[in-house]
């Protein structure tokens, strides 16, 4: 005990170089914010997993999405024609149109192939002179329908059929009214919702878990640069997941914007914004890793179902709009589609626009109040 | 001297059905420049008391001053002059030490450069490894570096080398030390008798959330009877039967007891006893079949405070 040496405040300039020392150096200090910011960006670079599901596989989907629902010309519709007599005379006239796929089967197998899906459309030709064409299909699918309508027009037209009024068609296939200009907002969407869970949800989680929330409370660090650099980080990556769906939409589907891109930025980081204030949510108490899955599944799941990310949120029916329309998802999809679909400016989506940071500002005050650091 | 921790009957209880009462009223002194050891085995309240001090937990009932001030009003004052290890930090996996050291030192006003922390803890050669490929020891020793960063007053170290080899062991002992000389104070905390012997001017036993025993190591084990321990054991014959009692009687003999076929015997003169002894042996024709004499260890104190091993201690924690 009495051996002590130098008193404390000049005990480490003993025997060290120079530029050590219990000063500060004349090297500015970093600000503990962008430090933090700088490691969340290291951590998230060096792990290859965290980089294929937030960069390649939203670029996979596009992909695999982009060609599953491809927009071709109504076409291939397959028709199974029950053998009998007339049945060639149908395959012929059918087939002389592109678009049908016809064959001739047996009644059973027919019925079949219409029950399982491989004929869309089922013709029983008349038996007897007196005896009409008998369609067999689906009235719940568009296809079925189309079929029947398409397979009567040209059959009655070979009977004799006249139009009595002249017709025109005017194909028009230009880039945003199809599908994968429809589905490129929705992925957007989809993504800043997945990257706000496990970004900032699931990280924070894990943080607790491993006792770091612990170690830096432990620490003069504000609680409350540690939480802006969480979020912040996260901004941060949403830059670089963005840009890669829009550019490679654009590359291989020709998909643009109408509206502005200034607009469309603005709108990605209000989102992004949102579901950050929702994962801290989620991860404000939670203690493990299963409660915090569990947690995030059951916000996630109604989302993708319900706020349109794949098809239309019309096609629920209208009791059940209000609810889906207030989910936070629901107005960032639908404000990015407007942009990027109809050229809206910020102004019309004012209510969106709203909703979006109301879901945002009460999460994060809320996870505020309630986060657990230990 | 001024104290650099003082608290008086300490309490906390963990609401719960039954609460549990993890603490239940200690008071510590430690002085500044000192190295104080909190020991005990699992369960017995040791981190929840260290904890408390490094205001990390509410303290349930009881008064706690650290570098005289108080957690209530001067949380920030204090963190800026403390270190930290907790007994178990896993550090980003995927961050390298010195960008770990850089992180943390970016917290602290004033501080000393990451690269020399690295050095005071002998990681030189690990500085640009990412932490996943540290070894136990290793992230232990980058444990302290973190806690010295900041270039604190005092120290708190919760088992600061719990699951270590011997040599990583050793090397950790080297290093707190050296933080002694450097005039910081430190706390820790240990359930190894043997550590606190090496490193600590001053110890507290804790068991169920109290303090049994306090003062410097080797007055402790003084006090509670005999420097040394004579440790024997008979062949086979009536006289491995006798209770350790049978052995009292003899000369220096401050206390017995038997453990597992062999008698301990605390002794302040071991060369008082051990001609008595061989003499008894001879006159009985019993055989010795095996004989040591040590010095009494913190281990001992514990056995002779509560009358159980440390390692039973730990298995009937919770």
């Amino acid at each position: 005990m009495n051996d002590r040496p130098e008193a404390r405040s000049t005990g480490f300039s003993r025997s060290r170089p120079p530029e050590g020392g219990t000063t500060n150096t004349a090297r500015a200090r970093r600000h503990p914010f962008f430090c933090l910011i700088a490691a969340r960006v290291r951590e998230f670079c060096r792990e290859p997993a965290a980089i294929f599901w937030v960069y390649v596989f939203p670029l996979i989907l596009v992909v695999a999405l982009g060609v599953a629902f491809r927009n071709q010309p109504v076409g291939g519709v397959t028709v199974a024609v029950q053998a009998g007599t007339g049945a060639d005379h149908v395959r012929q006239i059918l087939e002389r149109d592109g678009r049908f796929r016809v064959s001739v089967w047996d009644a059973d197998e027919s019925r079949l192939r219409l029950r399982t899906g491989r004929a869309e459309l089922m013709i029983v030709p008349p038996s007897a002179a007196e005896e009409g064409y008998a369609y067999c299909f689906d009235p719940t699918q568009a296809n079925g329908v189309l079929a029947r309508s398409l397979a009567d027009e040209l059959l009655q037209r070979a009977a004799g059929r006249r139009n009595a009024v002249a017709a025109q068609d005017h194909p028009a296939t230009e880039p945003g009214g199809r599908y994968i200009d429809f589905l490129v907002p929705g992925l957007l969407g989809m993504g800043l919702l997945g990257g706000g869970m496990w970004g900032v949800g699931f990280a924070i989680v894990d943080m607790r878990l491993r006792k770091l929330l612990k170690r830096y409370l432990a620490t003069p660090m504000k609680r409350s640069h540690f939480l802006a650099a969480v979020m912040a980080s996260r901004l941060l990556f949403t830059i670089p997941e963005v840009l890669a769906v829009l550019l490679f939409a654009r590359i291989f589907f020709g998909v643009t914007s109408q509206g502005s891109y200034l607009t469309l930025g603005l709108l990605i980081l209000l989102g992004a914004f949102q579901f950050s204030g929702i994962g801290l949510l989620v991860a404000s108490r939670a203690q493990t890793i299963e409660t915090v899955s569990g947690i995030m599944n059951a916000v996630m799941l109604p989302m993708w179902i319900g706020s349109g990310i794949f098809f239309s949120t019309d096609r629920f029916p209208a009791v059940v709009q209000p609810v889906l329309s207030a989910l936070p998802l629901t107005p960032l999809i639908h404000a990015l589609r407007s942009v990027m679909l109809e050229g809206a400016g910020l102004l019309a989506l004012g209510p969106q626009l709203a909703l979006v940071l109301a879901w945002g500002i009460i999460t994060f005050a809320l996870a505020l109040r309630w986060f657990r650091w230990n | 001297m001024s104290l650099a921790i003082r608290c008086t009957d300490l309490k906390k209880t963990y609401p719960g059905k039954p609460p549990v009462e993890a603490v239940r009223g200690i008071d510590l002194s430690v002085d500044e420049g000192a190295c104080f050891g909190v020991l005990g085995p699992n369960g017995a309240g040791k981190t929840t008391t260290i904890e408390i001090l490094e205001g990390l937990l509410e303290p349930t009932g009881g008064e706690v001053e650290v570098l005289g001030m108080n957690w209530r009003q001067q949380g920030p004052e204090i963190r800026q002059r403390i270190g930290i290890s907790l007994q178990e930090t896993q550090f980003s996996d995927k961050l390298t030490v010195r960008e770990t050291l850089s992180l943390f030192r970016s917290f602290y006003p004033r501080g000393m450069e990451p690269e020399e922390a690295i050095a005071r803890v002998g990681l030189d050669e690990k500085a640009g490894a990412w932490i996943k490929h540290l070894s136990g020891g290793q992230r232990q020793r980058l444990a302290i570096a973190a806690a010295l960063v900041g270039d604190p007053a005092l120290l708190f170290l919760d088992e600061p080398t719990t699951g270590l080899d011997p040599h990583s062991r050793r090397q950790l002992w080297e290093i707190i030390g050296d933080c002694r000389r450097q005039g910081r104070t430190t706390l820790l905390t240990t359930h190894y008798m043997e550590e606190a012997e090496r490193l600590c001017d001053r110890v507290a036993i804790v068991d169920h959330g109290r303090i049994i025993a306090s003062g410097p190591p080797r007055e402790l084990i003084s006090r509670l009877g005999g420097h040394h321990v004579v440790e024997f054991s008979l062949s086979r014959s009536e006289g491995a039967d006798q209770p350790a009692e049978f052995w009292s009687d003899l000369p220096s003999v401050v206390s017995c007891r038997g453990e597992a076929g062999r008698v301990l015997l605390s002794v302040e003169e071991p060369h008082r006893l051990l001609p008595a002894l061989v003499e008894r042996l001879e006159r009985r024709q019993w055989q010795l079949a095996s004989l040591m004499t040590r010095h009494a260890s913190l281990d001992d104190v514990f056995v002779m405070l509560t009358g159980r091993q440390l390692q039973q201690a730990e298995e009937e924690a919770p």
